[in-house]
């Protein structure tokens, strides 16, 4: 693989950048891998590198109904944080967080991830006590967050209304090593490192049926052939409950659209991520100059990646309150992903019915920041069998009753 | 140079001049022109800079599809970014300034990037900045960041001082679109008898028609297009909305439409902007196509413009781009062009057209004018830097070897035309590839549906393919007519008027100019003039594997500019083709998204800003609590006393002052916010058991019982007192927050679970006035207004009576909250005021206290009361409470009680409900954790509980605190540490009764 760097960069310039070799190779199903991983996001790429970096799993297929990264990976706000109130997030969230914080060095890849802090509001003396309550457990967790006044509110978002007529801040939960990175660059940089280590990624090929032998995985029959596996990974977040289905299991998900938009670009004015929950509305500006907006999810099952046009007005109607310098901003672009939804709102990452068939999904709003931790879990996960990071995420705990519920802080969006 | 012709301009009143200024610069214009038309007729052909070279930048279009031309408009608190000056409508007083330039548009240090750009090129930036890794965050970034961005951001502290509206409209047939083709199509759809809505983006009616030319019905379109506009103003209806576009079509037809009401005439009053939200039951899309640019080298520099830009500005407003125009193109359509300049008394040196064969009739009527016409001729380049200068010919069959240079100031160009498919699009319409014109179009058969499964939208005339005058009216004519014998309407036997055009030459398709383009000349053709993609940045993707036309977009950012890909996307994913060596419809298009062109935040918004945003709810009593200085807590939407702190108290000590009056005499609470839901029907009984933990179907009329409410999962969701009014009647008060959704949560289940049984629910919050009067002179008060016995034998605790109190109506209910002596006092609305204020009169004797939500908070957690929110968060289980009581061992079911049997529910290693009373008296923080030791498998500090409430008693002149801990109620006695939020700091506690006060209840026991 040839290494990225301003020398090469200048290098080939010289040269008419002829020399520039394809990020990944375009590869064609062999007719065996030891672990063949669905869903080329971040979450599937991520996993497959870790299968192969730590636990030297390299003979791996990602397999791709569409384009990798193409999911949700390349349609979300790009919010990277880790301040979670129960432990089990907050620990994989912060795993997450700190592999973004080196993954450009990693990967030779500038995935530009930005420390540019995410702040919390809290609007209602309940919010102000939930992330009160947040601050205390990310004390004890490792997670370096703090609750911040109005007043430094205002210091660290100038363009913000302290003080509508409806929800004056009264605070918020602050974590300064958060921020965002380039979505569609964590994909192809782990995708450019997968194949570097012999991967294959195979795009356009959907999975059409799950291969089973006496309870255990044997294979997958897809649109370019039958391909022998000994370890399936489903990582395919809207489609997870299709996949499931295919292998003979069920799964307590629900898809629903969310969606996001950006303005026209405009010059920098706001450096933080800022997210306010009680009028559901989060916002940051990227290197673009586009202002980046997200808002709730739908209330209504479906597949298609639109969304109804309600939930825009309420989200813009919020972040006008909220920053009411927008108001003759432009929308530039609306769009929708399907998030699969579990009923606690934390991700399912799990052994299943099915000897040798793993499942990662259920991120709901929140998978993006997760993309590092979650591939570093899972891929442990599918090598030994177990992983403190993802152990408490596994499918039992629906029938146990043993949630792990973040909403109940202050109904935090992730 | 671009000047104003001395004659012209359909669309312009030259009797009407107004000034503007550009820059600082004082300019003027003519009422009916564009800014964009304004400016090339005072020769500011170069107004703006790229977003990633600083390139200079002219107006390149005339309409929505402009990328160049994007100005910063108004000052102060009406500063607009972004606004393109080519849907600008000039007006007195115009103030706009250029983008994205140091120090100014005509010399900017950002163009110094142009000088690296053999190295900026497509996805520099995941290649670079890696190392040092704190790098990207403090220099490179910020850098980037600062460099790009396009338009000024407002000021922080600016206020939108214009206001935006909402409205909806249901028709039976929906047009988008005011040109020849939406205005038959309406005139089809209208004289069938359906209720026909037409929007049209800018404010003329028939879009390209007059300027294009031919007849219609024998009749200049123009004469045409007022005949036929006379026509459906005519038809009643038929509704005709200018300055309305078509934004966005979304599932099931509901689509958006966004009228610019006075952008035009800023003094006008009434709202800036109106977003229509339309139901139609068929929609048409008559929305026309786009010209394309050709790909050559120097297509970006100021003076190359779309052929057909060029015709607009000289027929709409008698400006001319140029002095000498070449004009190159691949289709017979830019001929009109070159004939319309020459007419105009322009020179035109030569026509190059790309293709061996030539022009038809077009050409010939050219070459009679006198014009010099070349066949497989193309631009090798366009030289000049700030303006075009001329041009260098080559072969469009070869690499770019000069044939000739022609002196010239302006390029019209043209490389065929994309109908605009965007709403089609944007609901799931599909595309086909039409190879002989070169374009997608919609492909009839993958049309999007409705709800019912049918197809809900058809796109007529240009839009839908159809590019000659006669066949854009016949299938507008079909289409209207389809779209209202759709719905049930007859159509008449009208007919699509006949239409005559000049017969043309077939297109050949030009994807690159020319052809065998060299590396160097590849390297300058751009394909996104705003964001500075070049054929080469997208042969370049290809090459390192981006060959979804989704990867290539992000890679090279192409489309993703403020006019999303209007002129670049069908020339970029060209190129992609055939660098992949795949055919045009294998490598399809992206995502078309709403909305077609941007629109405003504010629009989105609406009416709902300030105080309509989320408008606070108000009890009765309200303005007296305003008046005696509360201090406001929101609570949900309302807003709740926190306390009333007395002029020079703190409000600390407000809430103390209130818990020690109530206590000791008299407190008076506004409980009006507490959700009043009213349950009833003959299987009401039924329908409370499974809605609460508790029997509810054996309490007795006249009676009160506490109760909980579980979600399915069985954590406690709710409580409150519910109240038997008659047989079939329930009253069951839930916490403020959760009125709403507590009536949503029954009726859910009432809906698709147990439709069939007979219970009927109304949420009757807002229809009584609730006080609750508290203390040991409680009875003494309601005594005092008389009218109703509440003594301990006439109303026990826990019961509740209806009569009249001080002459109002009221049902009284004796419950607590608080620990004390309570009664409950519902009386309507409208007499909520009364009571409080009779109440305040007798008990001013007792000493009578208004008391906030903080003092209530207090007195419960002093009773060990818990409170949902606090003690619960969604992870609680009654059972955590120790609130077995009132969970019914006797019901087959309740919602939560197979979740509670789950194993986890049942383990005894739950955090349960205890008192904590920290040793030195102080104050534990909310929400802090009592770690336990050591750590877990992934590092974490072990807990053991945590602290769910925290409060100073003045009763007991100590901290007091709830709280959940490990095994709690086993461990009384026992201390444990609570880390503070520096994770270092510990505060001991003692577990105890979470019952600080009054254990036996011997307070409300009189």
């Amino acid at each position: 693989m040839k290494r990225y760097s301003a020398f090469a960069l200048v290098r080939e310039a010289l040269n008419g950048h002829k020399g520039w070799e394809r990020a990944w190779r375009n590869a064609q199903p062999k007719a065996h891998y030891d672990a063949i991983i669905i869903g080329a996001g971040g979450h599937g790429l991520a996993t497959a590198y870790y299968l192969g970096k730590n636990f030297g799993i390299t003979n791996v297929a990602i397999l791709e109904k569409g384009w990798l990264g193409g999911g949700n990976t390349g349609r979300n706000t790009t919010i990277i944080r880790s301040n979670y109130l129960q432990d089990p997030s907050a620990a994989i969230y912060e795993k997450s967080r700190a592999l973004y914080e080196t993954l450009s060095q990693e990967l030779n890849y500038n995935i530009m991830f930005s420390p540019r802090g995410v702040m919390m509001l809290a609007q209602t003396e309940h919010e102000v006590r939930g992330y009160r309550r947040t601050a205390h457990a990310n004390a004890l967790q490792g997670v370096s967050t703090e609750f911040i006044s109005p007043r430094r509110v205002k210091e660290l978002v100038p363009i913000i209304e302290l003080n509508g007529p409806r929800y004056p801040v009264l605070g918020a939960l602050w974590q300064d090593r958060a921020g965002t990175a380039r979505h569609d660059a964590v994909a192809w940089g782990y995708a450019r490192a997968c194949s570097d280590m012999g991967m294959d990624i195979i795009q356009k090929c959907e999975v059409t049926g799950i291969t089973r032998e006496g309870g255990r995985v044997t294979g997958v029959q897809t649109t370019k052939g039958d391909i022998a596996c000994d370890r399936l990974g489903i990582v395919v977040a809207g489609h997870s409950g299709v996949l499931a289905e295919m292998a003979g299991f069920r799964l307590p998900v629900e898809s629903v659209a969310l969606q996001a938009l950006v303005s026209e670009p405009i010059k920098p004015c706001m450096d933080v991520v800022v997210m306010a929950n009680t009028v559901h509305g989060y916002m940051s500006q990227s290197d673009k100059g586009e202002m980046v907006i997200g808002g709730g999810a739908d209330g209504f099952n479906n597949y298609t990646q639109r969304g109804s046009f309600h939930h825009i007005e309420e989200t813009v109607r919020a972040l006008v309150e909220t920053f009411p310098m927008i108001s003759r901003l432009k929308m530039l672009r609306q769009w929708g992903g399907i998030v699969d939804m579990t009923g606690d709102r934390s991700p399912i990452l799990s052994k299943t019915p099915i000897e040798g068939v793993f499942i990662n999904c259920g991120w709901g709003t929140g998978g993006f920041k997760a993309i590092p931790g979650s591939g570093w879990g899972f891929a442990e996960l599918m090598a030994k069998g177990t992983s403190p990071l993802t152990d408490p995420f596994s499918l039992n705990r629906f029938g146990e009753g043993r949630f792990i519920d973040e909403s109940v802080a202050a109904g935090v969006a992730h | 140079m671009s000047t104003r012709l001395a004659t012209g301009g359909r669309l312009t009143d030259r009797s009407d001049r107004l000034e503007f200024t550009f820059n600082g610069k004082r300019l003027t214009g003519f009422a009916g022109d564009t800014l964009a038309s304004a400016l090339l007729a005072n020769d500011q052909m170069l107004v703006g800079r790229s977003f990633k070279y600083h390139r200079p930048r002219g107006v390149v279009a005339s309409g929505a599809e402009e990328p160049n031309a994007l100005v910063n408009l108004g000052t102060g608190d009406r500063v607009e970014p972004n606004q393109r000056a080519t849907t600008t409508e000039l007006f007195h007083g115009l103030s706009a300034t250029s983008q994205n330039h140091w120090p100014s548009l005509e010399h900017d240090i950002g163009a110094l990037n142009g000088l690296v750009a053999p190295v900026l090129t497509a996805g520099f930036y995941y290649k670079m900045f890696i190392h040092p890794r704190p790098f990207w965050k403090h220099i490179y970034e910020p850098f980037i960041r600062q460099s790009a961005g396009l338009g000024r951001a407002p000021d922080p502290e600016a206020r939108d001082p214009d206001t935006y509206e909402h409205v909806h409209a249901h028709v039976d047939v929906l047009v988008l679109g005011g040109g020849v083709a939406g205005l038959q199509a309406a005139h089809a759809a209208g004289a069938a008898g359906a209720q026909v809505l037409l929007l049209e983006q800018s404010p003329h009616l028939g879009g390209r028609a007059p300027v294009d030319g031919g007849t219609i019905d024998g009749q200049d379109p123009e004469a045409w297009v007022e005949a036929t506009v006379a026509a459906l103003k005519a038809m009643d209806n038929v509704d005709i909305r200018t300055r309305t576009m078509g934004a966005g079509i979304y599932d099931h037809g509901y689509v958006l439409g966004y009228e610019r009401l006075n952008d035009h005439a800023p003094w006008l009053a009434g709202p800036r902007h109106r977003l229509w939200r339309i139901r139609a039951g068929q929609v048409v899309t008559a929305t026309g196509a786009i010209e394309r640019p050709l790909s050559f080298a120097g297509n970006d520099v100021p003076g190359v413009m779309l052929a057909s830009a060029m015709r607009d500005y000289l027929v709409n407003y008698g400006v001319a781009a140029g002095d000498r125009t070449v004009v190159v193109t691949n289709n017979d359509d830019a001929y009109r062009t070159a004939i319309i300049l020459k007419q105009a008394g322009l020179d035109v040196p030569a026509i190059l057209d790309a293709r061996e064969y030539g022009g038809g009739a077009l050409a010939a009527e050219a070459r009679a004018l006198g014009i010099r016409v070349e066949q497989g001729r193309a631009i090798a380049k366009v030289q000049g830097g700030k303006r075009v200068t001329g041009v260098a010919i080559c072969a469009q069959a070869g690499a770019g070897g000069l044939l000739e240079e022609i002196p010239c100031d302006a390029v019209a160009m043209s490389g065929g035309w994309s109908p605009v498919v965007h709403l089609w699009s944007h609901c799931g319409g599909k595309l086909l590839w039409d190879d002989a014109q070169a374009m997608f179009r919609p492909d009839p058969d993958r049309a999007p549906t409705g709800a019912d499964g049918a197809p809900m939208l058809r796109v007529a005339g240009a839009a839908n393919g159809f590019l000659r005058l006669g066949d854009t009216l016949r299938d507008a004519e079909a289409q209207g007519r389809e779209a209202a014998a759709a719905l049930g309407f007859t159509p008449g036997a009208g007919a699509a008027p006949a239409a005559e055009a000049t017969e043309e030459a077939p297109l050949a398709p030009v994807w690159l100019m020319p052809q065998g383009a060299r590396d160097d000349l590849r390297k300058k053709a751009w394909l996104d003039y705003q964001n500075d993609v070049k054929v080469s940045d997208v042969q370049l993707a290809a090459q390192e594997g981006f060959e979804s036309v989704e990867h290539t977009k992000r890679y090279t950012t192409l489309g993703m500019a403020t006019d999303q890909g209007k002129l670049s996307n069908i020339n970029g994913l060209a190129t992609l083709s055939r660098a992949l060596g795949e055919e045009i419809p294998q490598v399809g298009t992206t995502t078309f998204r709403p909305p077609y062109t941007p629109i405003s935040m504010g629009a989105i918004a609406g009416e709902a800003k300030g105080k309509l945003f989320q408008p606070i709810r108000k009890t009765p009593l309200h303005d007296w609590h305003e008046a005696h200085g509360a201090h406001w807590e929101p609570v949900g939407q309302w807003r709740r006393p926190y306390a009333y702190p007395q002029p020079g108290e703190s409000v600390h000590d407000a809430v103390m002052r209130e818990v020690t009056a109530t206590r000791t005499g008299l407190g008076l609470l506004d409980a009006s916010t507490l959700g009043k839901i009213l349950v009833k029907g003959p299987d009401a009984g039924r329908f409370m058991d499974m809605m609460y933990t508790n029997m509810m179907s054996t309490l007795k009329p006249g009676r009160c019982r506490y109760g909980l409410m579980c979600s399915e999962n069985g954590f406690l969701i709710d409580d409150g007192v519910v109240a038997r009014i008659d047989d079939q009647t329930f009253l069951c008060h839930t916490t403020t927050g959760g009125a709403d959704r507590i009536h949503a949560h029954m009726e859910e289940w009432l809906q698709t679970e147990w439709w069939d049984w007979q219970v009927y629910t109304a949420n009757l919050t807002e229809q009584y006035a609730q006080i609750a009067v508290v203390g040991p002179k409680a009875r003494a008060v309601l005594d005092k207004l008389g009218g109703m016995d509440l003594s301990a034998e006439a109303l026990p605790f826990m019961g509740w009576a209806e009569g009249t109190l001080g002459g109002l109506p009221a049902r009284v209910f004796r419950i607590s909250f608080s620990g004390e002596l309570s009664f409950e006092v519902a009386v309507p609305a409208h007499r909520g005021r009364a009571l409080w204020e009779r109440l305040h009169e007798a008990g001013a004797e007792f000493g009578a206290t208004p008391y906030g939500t903080e003092a209530l908070h207090i007195m419960r957690a002093e009773k060990g009361f818990i409170m949902i929110g606090d003690e619960t968060d969604g992870t609680v289980i009654p059972q955590d409470l120790g609130l077995h009581w009132a969970i019914s061992k006797k019901k087959d079911d309740y919602l939560g009680k197979r979740a509670q049997a789950r194993s986890h529910m049942t383990d005894p290693d739950r955090w349960q409900l205890v008192g904590l009373e920290t040793l030195e008296g102080g104050v534990l923080p909310d929400g802090a954790y009592a770690v336990a030791p050591g750590r877990n498998a992934n590092g974490q500090r072990n807990t053991q509980g945590r602290v769910t409430s925290s409060y100073h008693s003045p009763t007991l002149g100590r901290g007091i605190a709830m709280g959940l801990v490990h095994k709690g109620p086993e461990r009384m006695g026992e201390e444990i540490a609570f880390a503070m939020e520096d994770g270092e700091t510990m505060m001991r506690a003692r577990i105890v009764s979470p019952v600080f006060f009054d254990p036996d209840g011997e307070k409300q026991n009189v």
